[in-house]
Parts: structure tokens; sequence; C-alpha cells
């Protein structure tokens, strides 16, 4: 297998913090438009591994390809941002002081530079991008609020909304659904499957009914490495997959 | 969006209706403190002796400094103990331009030496006093040493992601090692006793109380200037990346803004502000040496900015005239205790009023404003129940007629 054709390609990752390996020969291939699920226990290295795709850690070990081509292990966060990686924190992370809609205004995707940011002004465009996000979030009503007092969930849905402002190829989404109601959690589901298609995404989660509800191929991780992969039937009929996962 | 103002140009929509206030009350300053001195004859009620108005200009080249503290601190974060430096070195610029302009009327009365290097029995100019007997090479040092300085540290510090406590800490190690290297006599900035004993700016005596005055008018346009930019700069799409760095550094990053360049940005335009400040300090105190660079000077600012409220810019320039007028006051009661003063108002402060002077301000004017609302609601919802009511009646006083 090459990394040509792919969207994201990992092969054979490792890395180790103290001694302790958090990912061990990861290897996980991403065709363009994919939609991945990733499940597993606490500490199997889920968020680690969105952390190296992401520059934000450096692996002692293996390849990490963008787009089939590009060498995100060379890169720092800015760079692979640029690229069209985007990611949403497992602790919802949105700019508190700033209102909800200046949050998905700084996301959206347009020049970076400090002397363009300068200078820029809101164009109409941008500002019916900002308008179709925020409806497609249900923020709409308080997008003069500051993001700080957004409850736990909306501010979830906030960054995902900064996310697709940013209009990246690959998504990173890291416990989506964490802390939110089922029927928030259903409404969830069904705005990534929206976004799918267009883009790449990577979900991390733990609530077994929504990644049923994404329908979509399922890796399981254990111990920094790929532990099953295939469908949410598959993987969860997978008795190497109850023993770790499922049936504690 | 409404929020975000399209039509007028970035300089008007920067400044909202404090800010025309603050520059107002500049701009009267600029007025009413030179002629209370120049054109009120002494011994009336109203005539402004010569040294309050270089204090008061003392005061306000302190704000413009307290104002480059908060762009950095209060916008981005950047808590710098070493912003000193910066208001030296503008300082030591000034400085020797009017060292130069002494030209042979100094005691040794050498034309081109200032005094302290004829006494150090040197021969020549060094290089890099050059230039500096033009007064626009001077201005240019002024803003271009701190700038280029500021533009070095940061950008070693920055990239290699030094922040928060470590920051600070460094900043302070930099004043400290640029305090000793000037109180060395063969720098060559007249070590231990600095520069002083100047004469004139620009031909202007500089014991004149028209010179005086002058400075203390170019002082508020540059307090004036400084808030303009850093009004320009906090409003603009730039300013709210600026405060998502302050807040959320790394997601800042994960959205492809390039945080080194925004903190470099910003922290060579406030070293330059600082700069300016010192420049103007010079020539009204008379006097520039190695003290300045002081670790005491620059955590003295970052208080003038906690009291007045960071992140408020009119905060800070409210906290380093209220610091520094109670500092004249006590002193001339009390000069010793001072520093134990100026501690207490600082724990206190972070006590009673952690927001400083002009957050608690903004709270409490929030919260009146909350409660006008809850007033008039309650107000509206009597009035429409009182109506009904009427109707009410109205219709039941029809139906037995
Ligand atoms: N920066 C770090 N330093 C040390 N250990 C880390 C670091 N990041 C993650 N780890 C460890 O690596 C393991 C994997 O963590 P993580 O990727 O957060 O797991 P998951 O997201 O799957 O719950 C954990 O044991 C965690 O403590
Ligand atoms: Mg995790």
């Amino acid at each position: 297998m090459t990394a040509s054709g792919t969207a994201l390609y990992l092969d054979g990752v490792s890395v180790t913090f103290d001694g302790f390996k958090a990912i061990n020969e990861l290897s996980l291939v991403l065709r363009p438009g994919e939609m991945r699920a990733i499940i597993g226990p606490n500490g199997a290295g889920k968020t680690t591994m969105m952390d190296i795709i992401t520059g934000k850690t450096r692996p002692d070990r293996g390849q990490v390809i963008f787009d089939g081509e590009v060498d995100l292990t060379r890169l720092d966060e800015t760079d692979i941002a640029r690229l069209g990686i985007g990611r949403k924190f497992q602790k919802p992370t949105v700019f508190e002081t700033h209102s909800v809609e200046d949050n998905i205004l700084l996301a959206l995707a347009g020049k970076r530079g400090v002397f363009a940011t300068l200078g820029a002004r809101l164009s109409g465009d941008e500002a019916r991008r900002v308008d179709r996000i925020l409806r497609l979030i249900r923020l709409d009503g308080r997008r003069k609020e500051i993001a700080g007092a957004l409850s736990h969930g909306q501010k979830q849905w906030l960054e995902i909304g900064m996310l697709l402002a940013q209009n990246p190829k690959v998504l990173l989404v890291d416990e989506p659904a964490a802390g939110m109601t089922d029927a928030e959690t259903m409404e969830t589901a069904d705005l990534l499957k929206e976004i799918a298609g267009e883009h790449t995404v990577v979900v991390v989660e733990h609530d077994m009914e929504f990644v049923r509800a994404l329908g979509v191929k399922v890796t399981v991780l254990h111990e920094g490495s790929v532990l099953a992969e295939g469908s949410i039937d598959h993987v969860s009929a997978d008795q190497r997959v109850i023993d770790v996962y499922l049936g504690r | 969006m409404s929020s975000l103002p399209k039509s007028r140009p970035m300089l008007l929509a920067s400044l909202d209706r404090r800010s025309w206030t603050f520059l107002a009350t500049l701009l009267a300053a600029g007025i009413i403190v030179p002629v209370a001195n120049l054109a009120v004859e002494p011994g009336h009620a109203a005539h402004l002796p010569s040294y309050a108005v270089a204090l008061m200009g003392k005061y306000l080249t302190y704000a413009l400094l307290a104002l480059s503290v908060d762009l950095i601190w209060g916008y981005c974060g950047i808590l710098s103990l070493g912003h000193g430096a910066f208001f030296a070195l503008g300082g030591y610029a000034m400085g020797m331009h009017l060292m130069r302009e002494i030209g042979p009327r100094g005691v040794y009365a050498d034309p081109v030496l200032p005094d302290f290097m004829v006494f150090l029995n040197w021969k020549e100019l060094p290089w890099f006093w050059w230039g500096f007997d033009m007064f626009w090479f001077a201005c240019l040092m002024v803003l271009l040493v701190p700038g280029l300085l500021a533009f070095v540290f940061g950008w070693f510090a920055f990239r290699s992601r030094v922040t928060g406590v470590y920051l600070s800490i460094i900043t302070q190690a930099m004043t400290y090692a640029l305090m000793l290297a000037f109180f060395r006599n063969d720098m060559g900035f007249g070590g231990n006793n600095g520069l002083t004993d100047f004469k004139d700016v620009l031909g202007f005596d500089l014991q004149s109380d028209t010179t005086r005055a002058g400075l203390f008018v170019f002082s508020a346009l540059a307090l004036a200037a400084g808030y303009v930019v850093c009004r320009v700069i906090t409003t603009s799409r730039a300013g709210k990346v600026l405060i998502a760095v302050r807040d959320a550094e790394s997601r800042t990053r994960f959205l492809g803004y390039r945080v080194e360049h925004y903190k470099l940005f910003v922290f060579v335009v406030s070293a330059m502000m600082a700069g300016l400040a010192g420049a103007l300090y010079v020539p009204q105190v008379g006097i520039i040496n190695p003290g300045e660079f002081s670790p005491a000077n620059s955590i003295e600012i970052v208080i003038w900015v906690a009291v007045g409220g960071r992140g408020t810019l009119i905060g800070a320039a409210v906290g380093a005239l209220t610091i520094n007028g109670l500092k004249t006051v006590f002193t001339s009661v009390a000069p010793n205790e001072w520093l134990f003063a100026l501690g207490g108002i600082f724990i206190l402060v972070t006590l009673f009023m952690p927001r400083g002077i002009l957050g608690e301000w903004d709270v409490l004017k929030a919260r009146h404003a909350a409660e006008k609302r809850e007033r008039i609601a309650t107000g509206l919802r009597r009035m429409r129940a009182a109506a009904a009511e009427g109707a009410h009646l109205t219709s039941a006083v029809e139906a037995a007629e």
C-alpha cells in the first residue's frame, strides 16, 4: 500500500512519552471523502493520534502523509492547518471572550497574515458564510453573545461550526458528543453526516449509539495500535474488542 | 452582520464614544495647561506653576508607556516585565541628540565631544554617536532602536514559544542586562551619571516656560496618537486574532494563524511607543541614566496598568496618571514609605478591584443598564396589564349599557 491517492496515510507511527508507548506502530489509511469513526478505551491514543496528524506532537517513527504526498511530520500546526486539516479538541476550545459570530469569523477560510487581517473588512460574502454556518449549528439567535456564555454542548457545536468555516479537506473531530443529551448527540451525528462527502472526516467517539448512527467504517484503537477495523457490527462481534473495550 | 461596520473608514470606526471623550480631554489639557501657565499672571488663582507643567508632561509620557504595555499584555497576554528598557532606549536616543546640541557650551568646551568623553580622555566620537547631531536622525533612532531590539528579542522568544512566566522573566533579565551595560563607563553613554546638562532642543531653551509648555503639548499629542494606533490595531480583525491568542493560543494556531508573527508585530509596535514615551520624558526631566533600566521600573508600569484596568487602553493611562499623582502627593509627606504604599495599593486593587478602575466601572455600568432594562420591562408589563384591565372594564360597561 502506498500513500498515493489517499487523503490521510499513517504507517508504522510510534510515539513514546517518558518511556510509555502512547502510539505503537499505528497504521491508518483514509480515502478522500471518507468518514471514519475511531473508538477505543480511554488512553488508547486517539487524541495523541490527532496531535500527531496536526503537528502538535512529533512522532518518533513512521510516516504521516496528507493528500498522498505531503509529509506532515516536517510541518508545524499553522502549516498543517493551512494545508487544510482542521480539528475539534476533546475539551471544547472556543475563544471565550469573543462573540459567537466573531469565533466563526476568525475561523473563516481566508487570508491569515498580520497585515492582511489588520486591514480586513467584512465582505458581503463573508457575512453570508457566517450567517449560513450560524444557522447550521443553530446558534443564530445567540450570535452576539460571548462564547463563554454558551453551554457545554453549544460550545461543541460552535467549535464544529468553526471547523466548517475553516473549510478544511480533512476534519478531525475528537469526542464531539461528550456532555450532550441523547437528542443533541443524534443531531450532532446528523450534522457530521451532512459534512461528510465533501470532506474527509475522522470522528473519535465513545458513544456506541452515536457511532452506529454515523454508519461508517470503524477503527478500534487499543494501546496505541489498531485492534480491529470494519463495520460497527463486525467490530462489536470481535472477541478481542469485547475483551478490551465493550466487555468492560 | 451589523456589529461590524462596513462603510466607515477604519480610523473613525475604531473610535467609540469613550475614545472621543479621552481624546477631547487630552486636547483640553493640551490647551488649558499651557494657557494657565503662560497667559495667566503668577499669583492669580488660575496660574499653573512651571514645575507643575513639567510634572504633568512627565506623567503623560508615563501614560503612553502604560498604554504600550496594555497593548501587549491586555490584548495579547504578553506580560513584559522589561518595558522600561524600551522607554530608556528611546530616552537615550533623545538624550544623545540633546548632548550633541550642547556643542561647545559644555564645561570642557569641546565642539564635538560631550563632557563625559573629554573626561574619559576620548579623542573622537564613537561610531554609534554619529548622526545624533541631526534631530530627525535621533527621532528615527527613538523608534528604530527599541523596535529593533523588540524584533530580535521577540523573534527568538516567540519562535521558541516562550510564554507566560518564562517570558516575563527573560524580559526582566533583558532590562537588567542593559542596566549593567549602561552603567559601564566604556559603553560610551555616560556610565553612572547618564546624560544630562542639556541646554536646548531645536534651538529652544529647555529651561524656558514656553519650551516646557510645548513639550507638554507634544506629550499630550503623542499619547493621543499612541491611543489611536492602539485602537486601530485592537478593533481590527488582527486585534481579534490577538485576543484569540491571549485566550486560546493553540486554538489560534490550529486555525492556521501564525501566532508568533502576531506577537512579534504587536511587541515591536509597543516597544516603539515606549521608546517615543522615553524620548519625550528625557527633555522634560533633564536627565537619562541607567537607573531607568532598573527592573523595578518595569514592574511599576505593570502595576499602573493593573490598577487602571488591563485591556481597556484608557485604563492604562488612567492608572499611570493616578498612581503617579498619588506618588507625588505621598512622597512629599512621607518620602520613604512610598514603596510600601504602592505595594499596598497593588494588593488592595488585586483583591477588591481585580478588573482595575476602568474594568470595574464597566461592570457597574453594565449592571446599571441591566437594572434599567429590567425596570422598563416591569413597567411595560404593568401598563399592559392595566390596559387589559381597562379594556375589560370598558366592554363590561358597554355590555351593561
Ligand atoms: N503530552 C503527553 N505527555 C505524556 N503522556 C501523554 C501525553 N499525551 C498523552 N499522553 C498519554 O498517552 C496515552 C494516550 O492518551 P490519549 O491519546 O489522550 O488517549 P485517548 O484520547 O484515546 O483517551 C495516555 O496514557 C496519556 O496519559
Ligand atoms: Mg482523548
